[in-house]
C-alpha cells in the first residue's frame, strides 16, 4: 500500500512545481463561474417558474464544480501513460515489482486530487462569500452531507475508472485519440458539464443519468445543493457504485489481456 | 546464474509496398511476414560475470533482455534468471533486478532526480538504512551532487544516465541488465559509468548483461562475449578469442566488424 501512496506524493510534489498553471487555472474558473452564474441570472428573471433547480441550488452546483473541476474533468489525460504505452516506454514499468493497473490507479488518482487540493480553496473561500443567491451556500445535513461524501469517492473513482479503461485501451488500438476526443464531448453533455442535468429534456436525461457519465460530476454537486436528496439521492449513489466496479473491472481486463498481448507481440 | 535453453521467438510483422493502391490492399488483406527474432537460443551466465552481449542492429538483443527481464514470452524454450522464471514469477523476479534501457527513462522529468529516488525506494521497499548507504555510495561513484536536485528535464544526456544508472542499483539488484547504457555519453561519463560498473561487481559480485555497440565499453568491462546475429549464437568467448578469430593487428572495433562479416550478418 506504501507504495501507492508514494505515487500520490510523488504527484502531489509535481504539481507543486506549476505555481503559474495553478495561479492561471485558479482565475479561470472564478471568472468562469461568475459568467455562468450572469447566465443563468439572466434566464431566471425571465420566468422562474419553469426552472428545474432552485437558484440557490444552482450557484452551489457551479461554484462547487469549479472548484472540483480538476478531479473530474475528463479532458485531463495522462499523455505520459499514453505515449508510454505506445512507445514502449511502459517496458521499464513492467519491470517493476508493482501492479501496472494499481500503479496507474494510483497516479490518477493522486494527479486528480493533488490538482484540486491547490485550487479549489480559494474558489470555495470566495464562492461563500459571495451574497446569496449567487454564492456558495452550506444549507445541507449530517447524513446528506455524508451521502455527499460518499458519492464524491464513487465519482473520482468513476472518472479514474473511465479514464484507466481508456489508457487500457491503448494497449489494443494503435491510436485512441479519436475515442478520447468523444468521450470528452459525451461526458461534457452528458454527465452536467454544459449544463446540469434537469436542464436537459427528456429522454436525454435519463439517458445521462444512467450513462457513466451521469455518474460523475453530477451526483455528488446536486446532493450538494439539495436538488437531489431522499431516495433518489440514494439510488443515484447505487448507480455510481455499479459504474465504478464496472469500469474498473473493464480496466483491469483490458490492461491483464494488453500486458499478455505486448509479451507476446513485442513491444 | 542466467540460463537460457533453446529460446525462440517470432514476430509477426505487417508489410506492404509503397503506394496507395497497395495501402488499400493491405488494408483488406494485410500480409504478415514472420521474422525470427530469436532461433533456438541457449547460454548461460554463472553469478557475478560482466557479458558483452554484442551484434548488429536488429540480431536479436533487444528481444533477449527483454524475455530476461520478463516483459516478453517466448513461443518455446525455458529461461530461468536466479531460479525464476521470469514471465511466470514476474513480480518477485523483478524485484532483484536492476534495468537501464539507453533509450528510455525511468525517471519523472519534472521532479527532482531525489524524488523520484524516494518513489523508487517505497516501490522496492527498501530499508532505509540501506537506502542511505547506497545513496551515499551512488552519489559518491557517480558524481551525482546537485544533479539529485535537479529536474531530469533539466539535465544532460551523460547526467541523465548517470542517474538512470544510480536509480536501476537503489535496491542493490543481483543482477543488471544495461542495455546500450553509454549511448551519447561524453568521454568522462563514459570512463565514470565503466568504472563504477566494474567497482559494482568487484565489491558485491554483481552479474550484469550489457549489449552495446561500443566496443571499448566491451573490452573495458566484460570477461566474456556474447556474439549473436539474426537471431542465433555466434561466438561465446572472451574479447581475446573475438580479436583472434579476425585475425592479426585488428582493434576489437575491426575484429567485430570482420567476423560480422564472416558470418554474414
Amino acid at each position: 500500500m506504501k507504495k501507492y501512496f508514494s505515487f500520490f506524493r510523488m504527484r502531489l510534489i509535481a504539481g507543486l512545481q506549476y505555481r503559474t498553471a495553478a495561479l492561471a487555472g485558479l482565475s479561470t474558473q472564478l471568472v468562469w463561474g461568475c459568467m455562468e452564474i450572469l447566465l443563468y441570472r439572466a434566464f431566471w428573471r425571465e420566468c422562474p417558474e419553469r426552472f428545474p433547480m432552485g437558484q440557490e441550488a444552482l450557484s452551489s452546483y457551479i461554484w462547487l464544480q469549479q472548484a472540483l473541476l480538476t478531479v473530474f474533468a475528463l479532458w485531463y489525460w495522462e499523455q505520459d501513460l499514453i505515449t508510454s504505452v505506445r512507445d514502449g516506454t511502459i517496458a521499464y514499468e513492467l519491470t517493476r515489482p508493482v501492479n501496472l493497473y494499481g500503479m496507474w490507479m494510483a497516479r490518477t488518482m493522486a494527479m486528480r486530487l493533488s490538482r484540486a487540493a491547490l485550487r479549489c480553496w480559494p474558489i470555495l473561500l470566495i464562492s461563500v462569500l459571495i451574497p446569496s443567491p449567487y454564492g456558495l451556500r452550506i444549507r445541507i445535513g449530517l447524513p446528506a452531507f455524508l451521502l455527499f461524501l460518499i458519492s464524491l469517492g464513487l465519482m473520482l473513482a468513476v472518472v479514474c475508472g473511465f479514464v484507466l479503461a481508456v489508457y487500457a485501451l491503448s494497449f489494443h488500438l494503435v491510436d485512441t485519440n479519436g475515442f478520447r476526443v468523444l468521450s470528452v464531448a459525451a461526458a461534457d453533455l452528458l454527465g452536467g458539464g454544459v449544463v446540469p442535468l434537469p436542464f436537459l429534456p427528456e429522454p436525454l436525461r435519463t439517458i445521462a443519468s444512467v450513462s457513466p457519465f451521469g455518474s460523475m460530476q453530477n451526483v455528488p454537486l446536486r446532493i450538494f445543493g439539495g436538488d437531489l436528496a431522499g431516495i433518489d439521492a440514494i439510488r443515484a449513489v447505487e448507480l455510481q457504485a455499479v459504474w465504478a466496479v464496472t469500469l474498473i473491472g473493464l480496466g483491469i481486463l483490458l490492461t491483464r489481456s494488453g500486458i499478455r498481448k505486448a509479451e507476446i507481440a513485442g513491444g | 546464474m542466467i540460463e537460457m535453453k533453446g529460446v525462440s521467438k517470432t514476430y509477426r510483422v505487417r508489410r506492404r509496398d509503397a503506394g496507395l493502391g497497395n495501402a488499400v490492399r493491405s488494408f483488406f488483406s494485410p500480409e504478415y511476414t514472420r521474422v525470427e527474432a530469436l532461433q533456438d537460443m541457449s547460454f548461460s551466465i554463472p553469478d557475478g560475470q560482466i557479458v558483452g552481449y554484442i551484434g548488429p542492429n536488429g540480431a536479436g538483443k533487444s528481444t533477449t533482455i527483454k524475455i530476461l527481464c520478463g516483459i516478453l514470452r517466448p513461443d518455446c524454450g525455458t529461461c530461468t534468471v536466479g531460479g525464476l522464471t521470469p514471465w511466470e514469477d514476474r513480480k518477485r523476479h523483478v524485484a532483484r533486478l536492476g534495468v537501464v534501457f539507453g533509450q528510455r527513462s525511468q525517471l519523472w522529468w519534472d521532479v527532482p532526480v531525489v524524488d523520484s529516488f524516494s518513489l523508487l525506494k517505497d516501490i522496492y521497499r527498501v530499508e532505509n538504512d540501506l537506502y542511505q548507504k547506497n545513496l551515499v555510495r551512488l552519489t559518491e561513484l557517480l558524481d551525482l551532487g546537485d544533479l539529485m536536485k535537479t529536474p531530469p528535464r533539466m539535465l544532460s544526456l551523460g547526467q541523465k544516465m548517470r542517474c538512470e544508472i544510480a536509480a536501476a542499483l537503489l535496491h542493490s539488484p543481483d543482477v543488471l541488465f544495461l542495455d546500450e547504457p553509454t549511448i551519447g555519453l561524453d568521454a568522462v561519463s563514459k570512463l565514470k559509468v565503466r568504472e563504477f560498473i566494474l567497482e559494482e561487481n568487484r565489491n558485491r559480485g554483481l552479474t550484469v548483461l550489457l549489449t552495446t555497440h561500443d566496443m571499448l565499453d566491451v573490452e573495458a568491462l566484460c570477461y566474456r562475449v556474447l556474439l549473436i546475429g539474426k537471431g542465433k549464437l555466434l561466438l561465446d568467448g572472451d574479447t581475446a578469442m573475438v580479436r583472434s578469430m579476425a585475425g592479426e593487428n585488428l582493434s576489437t572495433e575491426e575484429s567485430v566488424a570482420a567476423l560480422y562479416q564472416r558470418f554474414g550478418i
